[in-house]
């Protein structure tokens, strides 16, 4: 499998990096094998795997959060002993995290110079500063304001501030961790420009990522981490979606899913002119009407943050209606007065959250007091008024086994479940409470491959069982895939309503932008 | 995959708190040095005075069962993610309740007034609990905070109590009437007399039986039942709990009454049994000592246990030592149970990391050697 890549080209040109036999454990977990890695000089070079496939760590040990426990690391040629990331910046490393490492209080200049403030008087350092920040923001495109508050900055522009901070430390090599994940389209390809710019430049970028239309888009070698071991290096005009999938998962993968037509019967949930406010009060839905039938999957797209959250939180009880209705099978359950989360679990409506770490379980507990979550007064549960862990843990192994959790041990703490096996182990507890309703948000964010492919045939047969599903996702193509009918919502406001089969990323980009269903189907039309 | 090293369980809950204890020793020691005795002479007075001779145990264990009661309140708070700093306001009133009961309902039989008294306390100490807890619940008020104030605002309502009240005619000191002899919790050496049993006298009674039976409740109600698995979601995310349906604010309110109530058995200890009277101040810090336990004994019963009678030891020990070598004064004594508490408590992690790292390092080398033997 090893095959190493681009030596033609570059010649006798030393790598920008060179890893070689890069060993490390945590504990029991082996999270790098003797990794071999060459990042070419003044190329953009992709790094992809599964979430917990040891890119993260590979990624700290380069720029010295963690030592390794063998092998060496070699830049432009020197061997560089990183101890922490101080000597990773003095070889011109500099790293973007997935979260960003910014005072949110502080101006973009001030964020910049932090920790190389240079003197005690702060004015001198502010002054060169401002001219060296002005010089790289023209340089490489950057075009941002050194004194706006950081705070104040959408995250596009956050990222941005975190790039030139690596840049004004003399970054020549810049590694991005997961970047376009908190990121709108529109953000991502311009992070995207930069990183060309900066390639042009001849710096060297790495790019971690597992969205792998990016690493087609962006980049020009790639190399494939699965387990803990670097299973294949490509180049990016020779290899496919499709072949990188199944380097990184290890067999075939279904990138589309496969269903049959809907079968919807009655109404199951109808939703009247529901409001709903936030903590502040401010209006998050704005008079929703919808129905979800049996036998359907009703998708909710839009930009994050146009109420889609509040909207799912509110018909799973967690928070109350200020206007409107709900009715589950004709019954009225309009969360607030005596219809929280409990009675609607009682009354047949299942949740799988938007966020898996804050809301669907205790990262703290083990995996079998995960599986109770909502679900621990169950008399099956029980054996008078003491818990029945025994039972527990057997509905849990069961659970594990008919949702292909990995590892199947229900002793295990949920935290060290990969993200897919956490999702995994939440839809078992929801989808095999057979639910009349189930309201799914984001299945698959922060979700490995191999377990999109299963999650989603999930859900499908949730449909093809005869239930209601609503789903909400910010992912069009998950949407679009699952789907039998698109709601979009922009501002609170369900905008229209679109059939899968009328449905492209087209008409739903401009609805999630707020134009009129009908404008938008126009649109396409004369398009 | 977790970017922490989980420690193994024996590390965590065994080895750690030894070598905290034995670091707060070692500098106790240095102290006790510094003074010009003999550190290890004053070890074994210590251990003598606490386990020497069975009168010494009793008194070990009557201090024990104070810091049972209040480590298990500071615990059942603690699940439910709240810092109870106020068990000892809320045995202290917990106090007021026993001695009213024991001297208003005089005419009941003894096995009633035990169960009776209890009830009183609990319901006392909890209630005393209520209104932090429904100030943290329902309108965002710290519980540190309200929890501290409750302890000054419980000292001086019993102050006036005491002084006002509850002094019996004719008398100068600020102290409830006794509590009528058949209605005293009975003293573990006159039980053990029934079975044959003789020891010296000492003010352990019935309460330490109360404590052992309070430690397995609690055990129980935290890992064994679903209020307990609430009270711990409420505790540890509090978004996941109202996801499941559990509300956070009932699930505080409940939490700390529950620990309000084991707080208050302090007063069992000490009205009904040791003292047999209300006396001023006669929580003497049990309830913040019983922080320190709760963090050594990692919030579990079983931990506690023994974090008190290690305390317990100090406790008696301590005053033993005061006793047998006059430079050691109270206040060296006070010293060297400081010591234990910082180290054990509020510096409890303190080794973890480095323990962590050595941990780290050994289990790869021995990975390695097995590979390699396994390759060869």
């Amino acid at each position: 499998m090893h095959q190493m890549h681009g030596t033609g080209e570059t010649g006798a040109v030393q790598p920008a990096i060179e890893l070689r036999g890069i060993d490390k454990r945590f504990g029991a977990v082996h999270a790098n094998k003797e990794i071999d890695l060459k990042v070419d000089k003044g190329t953009i070079h992709g790094i992809v795997g599964e979430n917990g496939a040891g890119k993260s760590t590979l990624m700290s040990i380069l720029y010295g959060f963690y030592q390794a426990d063998g092998g060496t690391i070699h830049v432009d040629g020197k061997l560089c002993d990183i101890k922490g990331s101080e000597d990773a910046i003095a070889a011109g490393i500099g790293m973007v995290h997935q979260h960003f490492m910014l005072v949110e209080t502080f101006s973009v200049l001030e964020n910049v110079i932090l920790g190389v403030e240079g003197g005690a008087v702060l004015r001198d350092g502010v002054d060169k500063a401002r001219v060296e920040l002005e010089r790289l923001e023209r340089e490489y495109s950057l075009d941002i304001d050194p004194d706006a508050i950081v705070g104040d900055l959408s995250v596009g522009l956050q990222q941005r501030v975190e790039i030139l901070k690596a840049l004004y430390r003399g970054a020549e090599i810049l590694i991005l961790d997961e970047p376009t994940g908190v990121l709108t389209p529109q953000e991502a390809d311009h992070l995207f420009r930069i990183l060309a710019t900066l390639k042009e430049q001849g710096k060297t970028v790495v790019l971690i990522t597992h969205k792998l239309r990016e690493i087609m888009a962006a980049t020009d070698n790639v190399s494939v981490m699965r387990q803990g071991a670097m299973v294949a290096d490509r180049k990016t005009a020779q290899t496919s979606p499709e072949e990188l999938s199944e380097l990184m998962v290890g067999r075939r993968v279904l990138l589309r899913l496969e269903k049959g037509e809907a079968n919807p019967a009655a109404t199951v949930l109808h939703v009247n002119n529901l409001c709903v406010d936030n903590a502040q009060g401010v209006r998050k839905v704005k008079n929703a009407s919808f129905t979800v039938r049996a036998g359907e999957i009703v998708g909710i797209a839009g930009v994050s943050g146009n109420g889609q959250s509040e909207l799912l939180e509110a018909l799973g009880g967690i928070r109350s209606a200020s206007e409107g209705s709900v009715l589950l099978n004709d019954q009225d359950v309009t969360p607030g007065k005596g219809v929280d989360a409990a009675e609607l679990r009682k009354r047949g409506v299942a949740h799988v959250p938007e966020d898996r770490h804050r809301m669907a379980m205790v990262t703290g507990f083990t995996a079998k007091e995960a599986a109770i979550l909502g679900y621990e007064d169950d008399p099956a549960y029980n054996k008078g008024i003491l818990l029945d862990w025994n039972a527990i843990s057997k509905a849990t192994a069961n659970m594990m086994s008919e949702f292909d959790v990995r590892p199947d041990d229900p002793d295990l703490k949920a935290a060290n479940f990969s993200g897919g096996n956490q999702q995994k182990l939440v839809l078992a507890r929801e989808i095999m409470r057979d639910p009349e309703l189930l309201l799914v948000g984001q299945p698959t964010r922060g979700v490995d491959i191999g377990a999109i492919e299963f999650i989603h045939k999930r859900i499908v047969a949730m449909r093809d069982a005869g239930k209601a599903v609503l789903l909400v996702s910010v992912e069009l193509d998950e949407i679009m895939s699952l789907a039998d009918r698109i709601l979009v919502m922009c501002d609170g406001v369900i905008i229209g309503e679109v059939s899968a089969a009328e449905a492209n990323e087209r008409i739903l980009g401009l609805m999630m932008a707020g134009v009129d269903p009908n404008q938008a189907k126009a649109a396409e039309g004369q398009a | 995959m977790s970017n922490v090293v989980q420690l193994p369980r024996w590390i965590d809950v065994g080895l750690l708190p030894i070598l905290n204890l034995v670091l707060a020793l070692a500098v106790s020691g240095l102290v006790v040095l510094a003074i010009g005795e003999n550190p290890i002479e004053v070890v074994e007075v210590l251990l003598y005075g606490a386990f020497g001779y069975d009168e010494a145990w009793g008194y070990t264990l009557y201090y024990t069962t104070n810091f049972v009661f209040t480590g298990l309140a500071f615990a059942v708070a603690f699940q439910c993610g709240l810092f109870n700093i106020g068990a000892e306001g809320q045995a202290y009133i917990g106090g007021l309740g026993v001695a009213l009961s024991a001297l208003y309902l005089d005419f009941l039989p003894f096995p009633v007034m035990l169960i009776v008294s209890a009830i009183a306390a609990a319901a006392f100490g909890a209630g005393w609990a209520y209104i932090p807890a429904y100030l943290q619940a329902r309108r965002g008020s710290h519980i540190v905070i309200t929890t501290i104030m409750f302890n000054f605002i419980a000292s001086s309502v019993m102050v006036y109590l005491l002084v006002n009240v509850l002094r019996p005619e004719g008398s100068m000191s600020p102290e409830s009437a006794r509590i009528a002899e058949h209605l005293t919790l009975p003293n573990i050496v006159s039980l053990a007399s029934w079975f044959g049993i003789e020891a010296a006298n000492s003010p352990l009674n019935l309460s330490f039986v109360y404590a052992i039976i309070a430690s397995v409740l609690v055990w129980l109600l935290i890992w064994h039942t679903r209020w307990g698995y609430s009270i711990r979601t409420a505790g540890a995310n509090s978004v996941a709990a109202t996801y499941a349906g559990i509300e956070p604010g009932r699930h505080i309110i409940m939490a700390m009454m529950i620990s309000g109530a084991l707080a208050s058995f302090v007063a069992l200890n000490e009205v009904m049994g040791a003292q047999q009277r209300l006396l001023i101040d006669f929580t003497a810090g049990y309830g913040f000592v019983g922080i320190a336990v709760a963090l050594m004994g990692r919030n579990h019963p079983f931990g506690i246990f023994l974090a008190s009678l290690l305390f317990g030891m100090l406790y008696q020990g301590g005053a033993e030592l005061g006793f047998e070598i006059p430079t050691i004064s109270n206040d060296m004594v006070v010293v060297i149970q400081g010591l234990v508490i910082l180290f054990t408590g509020a510096m409890g992690n303190m080794l973890r990391p480095g323990v962590g790292g050595i941990y780290q390092k050994l289990y790869v080398a021995w990975i390695n050697r097995r590979n390699s033997r396994e390759s060869a």
